[in-house]
């Protein structure tokens, strides 16, 4: 039985746990409305975890993907009557060829040029979906009709929230078993060193381009479960400053911690709906929160704080 | 036909001219931190909105632009001493975060210090466009290229021939060997940031009397004079320059002949078209990562 607390699988038990236990404490249709968007945002940061945190590559541009899916979703059951299902799907495996296509000659990009890279394919997206007004309403973004499931359709916060909790846990374990998988070590050594990798004889653009799918699908999935529930969808999903958020929801939790991505993916998620009541003031302590925290914990929460645990015990 | 060519041609080099100002700031902090500071088109959002606003407070214009800049100039070296000091040694996209951070940070401060408005700004001399070959250039384009000129030969001397220019090119081809030969790369840091906020400011005052300015006026053009930087190859000046003609003219042409809707994606088609073919830039050495 000593496997079952494996911290792998403690740290699943605790997130069960939290997600189980959490509706006690969630007093309100706001609260729930909160919980739900920290789950959304989390699923495509353990995606983007495994992609900046074990490959070591950075992307600039992922709310791109999250937004290509939430169109999807919003323009295949809005105007041509699919299946929610369907349309969720289809937008993933969308977005799943678009980025392997993308995939190959961006990662081949290293440091700042990769950065800009996803950075300018980000924002080449988000021009597309403000411009392109007959097929997405433009600035003023589009209507979504509600999310169906085989007949059943879910209403109500506590409905979604068990769903986007349910849909975070399988993320998180799937990630995790990706982690510990011949993948998982492959990403690793790249991230260490590539040309140490290569030398192993690991395909490490095959893994890179892998890796950046993965985390492409997993953004669009969420985009696409987002649009129904919010029932309403805007190219300002697929800004660069989104972008920008996500990545530091997985630096500030802590890169390399599938958790982290989602205590980080939580903290950023309730920020800026504290700072809210700053109204004028809200943009400039944003700016000075993000700022300290990376200044502060640049290593990122979650690893100072077992850095800090284990210090303790001895 | 050709003057339709003309005034597309020049407009773009007007914009162009701008953008190679941002990137060249890009550059010259790339060149001594290895940091892309994203915080780049804020000072170009600070020099516009302050001039028109001290303009607005009574100075005379001249008094006004100086006041500008130097004002910007201190927030820069602000920056780099409360910012991107503490936080040396950090992982690329830990320093990208922190200085994404003070660009949001400073487009806050504008919004709460000064307002949400767009403003306009006086040309420096005269609004009558000039003719030249069937096509129309304002004075204010004149003024663009002829400071963007007279900065690049500065910049060029100041480089080559200065001392401290000379130690900022050393400490960017090797940091370490600089510091043995007793160069003081801390203090060479302050002058880069303060040089590249000084510049960033000189653009965002030469460009808003043609455009208009408002506190997030930054963000396209940071991003946009970061594509020159990267276009040119990043970490070299001359090649942020001839970056900043190639996005700005691509820009017009785009605008005039094919769609103007699609005019600002044109300078990240070419970025993605240039790094999928010369994953360096233009003239960029090889090994654009952080050391």
């Amino acid at each position: 039985m000593s496997g079952l607390w494996t911290p792998r699988r403690g740290g699943l038990i605790a997130l069960a746990s939290v997600i189980a236990v959490l509706p006690l404490f969630l007093q309100n249709a706001f609260h729930y409305d909160v919980a739900i968007l920290i789950g959304l945002n989390a699923i495509v940061c353990v995606g983007l975890n495994l992609l900046i945190g074990y490959a070591g590559q950075i992307s600039l541009g992922h709310a791109g993907f999250f937004a290509l899916g939430a169109y999807a979703s919003a323009i295949l059951t809005g105007e041509h009557d699919w299946p929610p299902l369907a349309a969720l799907l289809g937008g993933a495996l969308g977005v799943g060829l678009l980025s392997f296509v993308i995939a190959r000659p961006i990662l081949k990009l290293k440091g700042h040029y990769l950065a800009m890279g996803t950075l300018g394919m980000g924002i080449i997206i988000s021009i597309v979906l403000n411009q392109e007004v007959e097929l997405t309403g433009g600035p003023d973004g589009m209507p979504v009709p509600s999310f169906v499931l085989f007949g059943w359709k879910p209403a109500g916060e506590l409905t979604w929230y068990a769903l986007v909790g349910g849909l975070l846990l399988a993320t998180v374990w799937l990630a995790l078993n990706l982690i510990d998988s011949p993948v998982g070590r492959a990403l690793r050594a790249v991230h260490g060193s590539e040309t140490a990798a290569e030398v192993m004889g690991i395909d490490t653009t095959r893994y890179k381009v892998q890796v950046f799918v993965v985390s492409a699908v997993l953004a669009s999935l969420s985009g696409s479960l987002f649009a129904h529930y919010a029932g309403f969808i805007s190219p300002a999903e697929g800004e660069f400053f989104r972008s920008i958020e996500l990545v530091t929801m997985v630096v500030l939790g802590g890169m390399a911690s599938t958790f982290g991505a989602v205590v980080g993916a939580a903290i950023l998620t309730l920020v800026p709906q504290l700072l809210a009541a700053f109204h004028d003031y809200e943009m400039l302590l944003f700016g000075a929160v993000l700022m300290g925290m990376m200044i502060f914990l640049r290593k990122g929460l979650v690893p100072s704080l077992a850095q800090l645990l284990r210090e303790r015990r001895k | 036909m050709l003057a339709e060519f003309l005034q597309f041609l020049f407009s773009g080099v007007t914009v162009g001219a701008i953008y190679a100002l941002v990137g060249l700031g890009f550059s010259i902090i790339f060149n001594s931190s290895r940091v892309i500071n994203f915080a780049q088109g804020e000072f170009v959002m600070i020099g516009g909105m302050a001039t028109v606003f001290l303009m607005g407070g009574g100075l005379p214009m001249p008094l006004a632009i100086l006041l500008a800049i130097v004002i910007a100039t201190a927030v820069g070296i602000a920056l780099e001493r409360f910012a991107v000091e503490p936080a040396r040694g950090a992982s690329v996209v830990t320093l990208i975060i922190i200085t994404i951070g003070a660009s949001i940070f400073l487009r806050g401060a504008a919004q709460v210090i000064w307002d949400r408005n767009f403003h306009s700004m006086p040309p420096f001399t005269g609004d009558r466009p000039i003719e030249i070959a069937g096509a129309t250039i304002l004075p204010q384009g004149l003024w663009v290229l002829g400071c963007t000129l007279l900065i690049v030969v500065g910049l060029r001397v100041f480089f080559r021939h200065s001392l401290t220019g000379k130690a900022m090119l050393a400490a960017s081809y090797n940091p370490l060997a600089a510091q043995l030969a007793g160069i003081d790369t801390r203090r060479l840091l302050l002058i880069s940031f303060a040089l590249a906020s000084g510049l960033g400011a000189t653009a965002g005052i030469l460009i808003a009397p043609i455009a208009l300015t408002y506190a997030n006026v930054g963000v396209m053009l940071g991003l946009k004079g970061f594509s020159a930087a990267i276009v040119g190859g990043l970490g070299n000046p001359m090649g942020a320059i001839a970056g900043g003609l190639v996005v700005g003219i691509a820009e017009a042409m785009t605008a005039g002949y094919l769609s103007s809707a699609y005019k600002d994606a044109v300078a990240f088609v070419i970025i993605l078209a240039v790094l999928f073919f010369l994953p360096n830039g233009l003239f960029g050495r090889p090994g654009g990562e952080a050391p």
